[in-house]
């Protein structure tokens, strides 16, 4: 997982950011890439031709439309159990978007906490939740994260909330850091000589200039997400089946492997899809917000 | 460097046999996991006594695929009238297996015997504590109430005394937990301070010497030249263990190995169509059942058992969570088991005549139960859950709402055991073969306690009687027809609902010859050739 | 300089406590003991249930456990596995070259080909090759390494046929003894020249899956750190005396553009013993990842505390090693 560095960004206009953005192909074709995956999504009620879950015994393990014996009402296939494939990978669209809203939520937010206390607080308390955080990042993130669903039993939810705790030490580092570096800034000087208190001082002054490398982390952080997520539905820990989440999809189908392509091949082609979007649009913003690459 | 040496060597025998460097006739067996360690005194399950059964031998043992006793280390014994003492008369001649840090000087004899047991049974023996000292199944067939003495009568003679009479006895010597270890090996490993490699580098009496572990990747064994029964057709047995079961399939079918185990239901069509392969089957030695809390309301009531029982769909169960790899149950016991009793009826399904017994029993509008299901999967039940989900749709049907519950494995037993669920799923895997170890455990009323495996707390007189009598004789004959008796007495009170026994499969090439399977589910390779 | 690292060392200690807390805390957190997990349908009377407890020392108090089990530590004992009576120590010992090793061949793999990449990519700065490269880079990095495992075994093992479809060697070579990396031992501890092609080939499809992701992000660092360079004052004056441009790339530019990059290789390490866990599920390939999983199955206490220490230490280890060699490195940070 990469790490933005905690550059200094001139409060710009938004058209400023805007227009280096564009600039990028890249980040342009990965902001496409996600709009069509926020519709899908967010209509896969309506756009899915069958419900996930419902079983067509007569239609078990149908190829994809372009192969023999495939047929439109099912375009990319069936499962072992006839269910359709393209209905599940759309509902599966839907989860994943969702597990990376909820995680980068959940370690953004907390990560946001942690890190400007620590920056203000300073000393002991400030030493107290970089060990923590020390102590979390000396743990191989996915081992971490299948005791804490193992803790918590296997489900979408607790493995969202896995993700999230194994996630949160990145944030709260990079806000800590970008904290400090402002904390030395005049401006924060002269709002404190104004008579800022620590809390306005905290989430008005200095997390809005703040914001660069966290944006940039958090867009690579929903990608992280939904791999690590799939990962953990991959290993039997996450969703349970029949729930369509792509990695419980990968294991489900991994024992048809060999006669059946399509059930592993597409749900790890939309895992591949959706993270490149993402990871391409988080370039894409860190380019464009940070002017030191600007040339 | 070696290599240096033999190159020229090595290439001419890498140029005529390309692929197989090695010209023994090497078996390969993939398994399906690691083994805990190399002892079975200490072990559960079977993926580890399939990797200890070659080394060892019993002083009894189970005649290969079936369930029935023949001598092994002992070559005779004698029964006492009362069923008190048994008399073990050894067999001469047994030699041990040697490795880099034993060579035996004397043949097995009685002490070796006298070591075994008293190892896990007197925790004044030095060994006791070796390795952790919890010996599972000593404990759990209950040998330390059951045993009185054992006495070395002379260097081949041992004796047994009981503290009661028990027919299934020698089913348990058959056991693996009851292998025989050598005492001169122990003795030695202790001197060089060094007690704990017994049970990682086993030395044994079996058809196999043990050569290498490579730990979570393979095992590796070689004939054992002077073993004292039908020498191993094999010259070399290698275990590779592959996890996942699509992986051992496709080993399989590439001739990585030749032998493989527990294929997934949704393999055997393709294992059946491949005309290099051949798929071995036979019903395992277990049950899956569901078990009604007798002690709760309306389950104390034996017309809404036996609703509930007309209510669900058996086959349905069978064709979909079993597909194929498992047998509709009607006795307690599988069909390979002394005392199966043919001649019962099982319930048909029959949604009017349970709603109608609902109706008898006062609750005709139905009513409300838990029911649990288990979270991993069992040898007798391949998916709790959607077994759950079947029963709940068809209980809905005669107007039973059910709630499906579930617990972690250990906590999930652990409840069932106390007797908290109103329905519950459950099953059983067979320790040694005899029927008791199904009955006892599962439906007398001694393990109907708070704590005990008797899931439906059921405790009825005839029927314990009857098992209880059938346990302490020992004419086969007359055991099976008490336990045809008591399973009319079981089919009548339905304190469990039968759902199937699993079968168990293993697929092979056609090359191998002579694999024969056990109803113990053990992967054995005493017999086996290679053409 | 030596400041630093005793600063750093000293973090190291209150880390390393905190490490063995949490494990401890969090696996017996999870529900189930070891002694329900073997014992199953059983029946087993209670008081046998307490006793096998008792010898585990699993029915003491938990801060009792814990003091006792840092003491333990403390005296360079880590325990017995609960399943095998095996000591931690030598399981983890056991089977860490097979992690090593594929780590390692897995970070060759990345740096020899990813360098190269950014390098081109860099020096092509703009063209279809750059955003070709780049576009390749980023859908590494994307890729989740279970699937690419799987299509990888689906293509080249079972279609295809060139590589074997799990574990590190066909069964029938034979290395007696030797390191546990087995691309030493075919050479040193095996007659037969088979043993290290087999080797080899069980090799080659783990490294590509473990190697991916490392490679992308190596391949990007490379590009982006060049760029910079390439801008510099001095790469110009060495343009300007003519100098030429392979010898402008490859000895002034790349030299300082390596300095962040093996920062990034160093760090990636660590990361890949995390990736390693899902490869050797995948491969069958018995190492330290496997076994970890494991034993939060079988709820094997002192595998999971005693195996969590050791990678952690190690992490905890290579981090501080890179954090060293970047500021000997780098002379901004040595003044």
């Amino acid at each position: 997982m990469s790490v933005a560095t905690a550059s200094p960004v001139e409060p710009g206009p938004i058209s400023q950011i805007w227009q280096g953005f564009r600039t990028n192909r890249g980040a342009v074709a990965g902001l496409l890439l996600l709009t069509i995956l926020c519709f899908v999504a967010l209509f896969a009620g309506v756009l899915a031709p069958h419900s996930p879950i419902e079983q067509f015994r007569e239609a078990l393990l149908r190829p994809p439309i372009w192969q023999a014996g495939g047929s439109w009402e099912f375009p990319l296939g069936t499962d072992d159990l006839g269910r359709d494939m393209l209905s599940r990978l759309m509902i599966g669209a839907r989860l994943s978007l969702i597990i990376g809203l909820v995680v980068v939520t959940l370690s953004l937010g907390f990560g946001i906490v942690l890190g400007l206390t620590a920056a203000f607080a300073g000393g002991v308390l400030d030493a107290a939740v970089m060990r923590l955080m020390d102590i979390l990042l000396a743990f191989p993130s996915l081992l971490l994260a299948i005791v804490v669903v193992s803790i918590l039993g296997p489900s979408l939810t607790n493995a969202m909330l896995a993700v999230a705790i194994v996630t949160l030490p990145a944030y709260t580092r990079l806000a800590r850091a970008a904290a400090l570096a402002e904390l030395g800034r005049d401006y924060v000087t002269a709002s404190r000589a104004a008579g800022a208190g620590p809390l306005r001082l905290m989430l008005l002054t200095v997390l809005p200039n703040c914001a660069a490398p966290l944006i940039v982390q958090a867009t690579l952080g929903f990608s992280n997400a939904i791999l690590e997520a799939a990962a953990l539905g991959f290993l039997g820990m996450g969703a349970q089946p029949p729930t369509p989440e792509w990695g419980t999809l990968l294991a489900d189908g991994r024992h048809y492997m060999e006669r059946a392509w399509w059930i592993v091949t597409f749900p790890g082609l939309s895992i591949l899809i959706t993270v490149l979007a993402f990871n391409l649009m988080g370039d894409g913003l860190r380019d464009a917000l940070d002017p030191k690459l600007k040339r | 460097m070696k290599w240096t040496h033999c190159t020229l060597a090595g290439l001419l025998v890498v140029a005529t046999l390309w692929p197989h460097a090695s010209i023994a006739k090497t078996l390969v067996y993939c398994s399906e996991g690691s083994p805990e360690n190399f002892n079975p005194q200490l072990d559960l399950t079977g993926t580890s006594y399939d990797a200890e059964q070659p080394i060892y031998n019993n002083l009894v043992e189970f005649k290969l695929g079936t369930t029935e006793i023949i001598p092994g280390l002992a070559e005779s014994w004698d029964i006492s009238a009362d069923g008190l003492i048994y008399t073990f008369h050894l067999r001469k001649g047994v030699k041990f297996h040697k490795n880099h840090l034993f060579t035996p000087t004397r043949d097995f004899n009685a002490d070796d015997v006298i070591f075994s047991f008293e190892r896990q049974w007197k925790d004044t023996n030095p060994y006791h504590n070796v390795s952790g000292g919890t010996y599972y199944y000593f404990a759990d067939m209950s040998f330390p109430k059951l045993l009185k003495s054992i006495e070395k009568l002379d260097d081949y003679t041992v004796q047994f005394t009981l503290t009661e009479p028990q027919a299934p006895f020698l089913s348990d010597l058959g056991m693996n937990f009851t292998s025989i270890l050598s005492a001169e090996y122990a003795d030695v490993l202790m001197k060089q301070g060094k007690p704990e490699l017994i049970d990682q580098d086993p030395i044994g009496t079996g058809p196999f010497e043990f050569v290498q572990y490579q730990k979570d990747a393979l095992i590796r064994y070689k004939k054992f030249p002077d073993f004292w029964g039908p020498k191993a057709k094999l010259d070399g047995l290698v275990f590779a263990i592959t996890k996942d079961p699509s992986v051992r399939l496709a080993k399989l079918q590439a001739g990585e190995c030749q032998v493989s185990s527990y294929p997934t239901p949704a393999d055997l069509p393709a294992i059946k169509a491949d005309p290099k392969l051949q798929l071995l089957d036979q019903p395992g030695l277990n049950i899956g059942y569901l078990a009604f809390n007798t002690l709760k309301k309306p389950f104390d009531d034996k017309r809404v058992r036996l609703a509930v029982t007309m209510a669900i769909d058996k086959q349905a169960i069978l064709a979909a969570v079993y597909q194929g790899a498992g047998q509709p149950a009607k006795n307690l016991i599988p069909p390979t088991v002394l005392g199966f009793n043919d001649a019962i009826q099982d319930y048909p399904h029959d949604v009017a005549a349970a709603k109608k017994l609902l109706a008898e029993a006062g609750l005709p509008d139905g009513f409300e139960t838990d029911l649990w299901a288990m979270p991993v999967q069992r040898p007798y039940n391949p998916d709790a859950r959607r077994v759950a989900e079947l029963i709940q749709a068809d209980l809905a049907a005669i107007g039973v709402k059910a709630h499906i519950v579930t617990y972690e494995w250990g906590e999930y037993i652990k409840r069932v055991n106390l007797g908290e669920p109103m329905l519950a799923e459950n099953g059983w895997t067979g320790d040694n073969g005899d029927p008791d170890n199904f009955y006892t455990e599962l439906l007398s009323c001694a393990a109907a306690r708070i704590g005990g495996s008797n899931a439906s707390k059921w405790c009825n007189k005839d029927f314990d009687a009857l098992i209880n009598r059938a346990a302490r004789l020992t004419d086969p004959a007359a055991r099976a027809e008490l336990y045809r008796q008591a399973e009319v007495i079981q089919h009548d009170e339905q304190p469990i609902y039968l759902i199937a026994h699993s079968i168990t499969y293993v697929p092979l090439l056609k090359t191998v010859k002579g694999y024969k399977m056990s109803p113990l589910s053990r992967h054995q390779f005493d017999d086996v050739d290679l053409e | 300089m030596l400041k630093l690292l005793l600063g750093r060392a000293a973090l190291l200690v209150p880390t390393f406590f905190g490490v063995t807390l949490l494990s401890f805390a969090l696996i017996h957190l999870v529900p189930g003991d070891p002694v329900a997990v073997r014992v199953g349908e059983h029946g087993v009377p209670p008081e046998q249930l307490a006793a096998m407890r008792h010898t585990l020392g699993i029915d003491q108090p938990l801060w009792k456990q814990f003091l006792d089990y840092e003491v333990q530590v403390l005296h360079g004992n880590l325990g017995t596995s609960i399943v095998s009576q095996d000591s931690v120590w030598h399981e983890f010992i056991t089977l860490f070259p097979a992690t090593l090793e594929l780590a390692l061949s897995a970070m060759l793999f990345a740096t020899l080909i990813g360098l190269p990449l950014g390098v081109v990519a860099a020096v092509r700065r703009g063209s279809v090759l750059d955003y070709g490269l780049m576009g390749v880079s980023v859908a590494g990095a994307s890729m989740p390494i279970f699937w690419w495992g799987l299509i990888l075994i689906l293509v080249f093992s079972e279609w295809l046929g060139w590589t074997p479809v799990s574990g590190r060697i066909a069964p029938n070579f034979y290395i007696d003894g030797g390191t546990g990396f087995y691309l030493i031992d075919a050479l040193f501890y095996s007659d037969d020249p088979g043993t290290f092609r087999s080797v080899l080939s069980h090799l080659v499809l783990p490294t590509i899956v473990l190697g991916t992701i490392p490679l992308a992000v190596i391949a990007r660092m490379t590009r982006s750190a060049m760029l910079e360079v390439l801008g510099e004052d001095y790469i110009r004056t060495a343009r300007a005396k003519g100098l030429s441009e392979f010898r402008v790339v490859t000895v002034h530019a790349l030299r300082n553009a390596l300095i962040p990059v093996i920062t990034v290789i160093g760090l990636q390490i660590g990361a890949l013993l995390a990736g390693a866990i899902l490869t050797e599920t995948i491969f069958s390939w018995p190492g330290v990842g496997y076994w970890l999983v494991q034993s939060v199955d079988r709820r094997d206490y002192p595998v999971l505390q005693g195996g969590v220490l050791l990678v952690a230490s190690l992490v905890m280890l290579v981090n501080l090693t890179v954090d060293l060699t970047y500021g000997l490195l780098d002379p901004r940070i040595r003044r």
